[in-house]
């Protein structure tokens, strides 16, 4: 079963990240190289990735021959999609296990949506 | 030339029995399977040419052999390994002896998390390559190669053998569960079919018909022949249907109004043969009598011919004998078809309080239906909008949805 674990940090996260003494920043990713490492020695690792600010997004709205780009975050909001993994776990309770081991949770500097990725698969009754 | 699908064939029908002579031979499972990975990829391309040879498992074992003391030659724990390579360089004709056995036990290993043993023993066991494995899990292939090699560590030092006696049907049991944790992953899976996607439904039936043979070739395992025929047969009579399953726009056809002449009449005969004869010869067991269930299926003409009272019977045994929270739900719609869907409606409420199934898209379907059944169209509508909701199935979601489009 698939899940797309999806980071939401709060607003200003990045730059407090920034402030913070280069101990404390390498621990932090250590923490992340650490998450990375275990998950690709399971096997669970799917892909993963980084994203740059929301304020570096481009929206494309409109339908053909209309369309319409819109340089800036999708929405406005307390938290911005800063990153993701995509995992390939057993259980939803794994899923949510690899998520609560994501640095910024211990930190309160993000929440963790953990959502289940469709399937084009039907059960057999 | 010869034919890459004959050649690919008879690969994958010899690689079992000549990876297991390599091991009993050196010993190194981790070391010797990369090197069969490794001559059954030389084989595949130079057979297509030279023809097979005449003794095909020999020819592996050899080549990979080779392949084998190369790799331990240039790597540094040469030293440890040199004793074992001093003599006997060359391995003799097909070694009489079948490992198979030992090899599935080892790749289903209690140690071993479940998806690992499904890999490795579709590699190892199955000759699959790591890129086709991924293909039909999908998932990449960097994730399949870390779940073998991980794998293969864990089970650095464990003992190419058979079990303990006392381990046996417990040992057989982890098998045949890897065997159809295959299937049903392969049989619901309808994404990316694509030419080159191996057919995990179709591996899982060659490792169960594998299974069968080496279970029922082996004197201390009589005990476990019922329920290993018992899956077979499970997959055979569910395969069987496959054609009938999906509608022209790729939309999920319930049992209830499948085409019957789309059924594979040649493997639900085969199906029925064997679960036949293995309930009048063998302990009774879960795999069998979900068998029995799907054989009662499988011999209706018509939806309506289905013979409901037979199927309640084997479900009333199948919860005593696997209480599982989906076989209670199923269970529940065979009691619907006997005694009617207000019975269901009562029933489905002592089940559902499982806490499994209380937000099951599943348990809202159904109930969705005894509603429908009943004539309570609004109540229907609501339950079959909730189990859309609830599935992460999107054949499945367009189904349900169309259910309560019906209804509005």
């Amino acid at each position: 079963m698939k899940y797309l674990i999806l980071i939401h940090q709060n607003f200003g996260a990045r730059e407090q990240f920034a402030s913070f003494t280069p101990t404390m920043q390498a621990s932090a990713l250590a923490a992340y190289q650490k998450l990375n490492a275990d998950l690709v020695a399971s096997g669970e690792y799917v892909s993963g990735e980084a994203l740059d600010a929301d304020t570096s997004a481009t929206v494309v709205r409109g339908s053909e021959g209309t369309y319409v780009h819109t340089d800036g975050p999708f929405a406005e909001t307390k938290e911005m999609l800063a990153g993701f993994y995509l995992v390939d776990v057993a259980s939803r309770e794994r899923a949510i296990e690899i998520a609560e081991r994501i640095p910024e949770v211990a930190a309160g500097a993000a929440a963790i949506e953990v959502r289940p990725v469709l399937t084009y698969d039907w059960p057999e009754q | 030339m010869t034919d890459a699908s004959d050649v690919e064939g008879l690969l994958r029908a010899v690689a079992p029995r000549a990876l297991g002579a390599l091991v009993r031979r050196r010993g190194d499972f981790e070391d010797a399977e990369d090197a069969m990975q490794e001559a059954l990829l030389v084989a595949a391309t130079e057979w297509q040419v030279t023809g097979p040879p005449h003794d095909p498992t020999a020819w592996l074992v050899r080549v990979a052999d080779r392949r084998l003391i190369d790799s331990w030659r240039s790597s540094s724990s040469r030293r440890r390994r040199e004793e074992s390579l001093a003599f006997d360089p060359d391995p003799g004709p097909t070694p009489t002896r079948d490992d198979s056995l030992e090899l599935l036990f080892l790749c289903c290993h209690p140690s071993l998390p479940l998806p690992s043993q499904l890999a490795l023993t579709l590699r190892a066991v199955g000759g699959l390559t790591t890129d086709q494995i991924a293909h039909g899990f999908l998932v990449p292939s960097a994730t399949i190669g870390q779940r073998i090699s991980r794998a293969k560590a864990t089970l650095r030092g464990a003992r190419f053998e058979l079990p303990a006696p006392a381990d046996l049907p417990e040992r057989v049991a982890a098998v045949a569960a890897v065997i159809y944790l295959i299937f049903t992953e392969g049989h619901t899976a309808s994404s990316g079919a694509s030419l080159d996607r191996v057919d995990l439904a179709d591996e899982a039936v060659r490792l169960g018909r594998l299974l069968l043979a080496l279970v029922q070739a082996h004197p201390m395992l009589t005990r476990q022949e019922g329920e290993v025929a018992g899956l077979l047969a499970l997959m055979l009579l569910t395969h069987s249907r496959r054609a009938a399953r999906t509608g022209r726009d790729g939309e999920l056809v319930v049992l209830a109004d499948q085409d019957r002449r789309l059924w594979d009449r040649a493997l639900i005969d085969e199906g029925v043969t064997l679960i036949t004869g293995a309930l009048s010869a063998a302990p009774l067991g879960p795999y069998q009598l979900q068998a029995a269930i799907a054989a009662v299926h499988a011999e209706a003409a018509t939806a309506g011919d289905t013979d409901w009272r037979e199927i309640l019977g084997l479900y009333d045994l199948l919860v005593s004998w696997a209480p599982s929270p989906m076989t209670r739900l199923n269970r529940v719609v065979a009691l619907a078809m006997v005694d009617g869907p207000a019975a269901g409606l009562l029933a489905l409420d002592t089940a559902a309080t499982d806490p499994t199934l209380i937000d099951h898209h599943r348990t809202h379907a159904v109930r969705a239906h005894f509603l429908e059944s009943v004539g309570d169209t609004s109540g229907a509508r609501a339950e079959y909008e909730l189990a859309a909701r609830l599935t992460h199935s999107i054949p499945e979601r367009r189904h349900l949805l169309a259910r309560a489009a019906r209804l509005a």
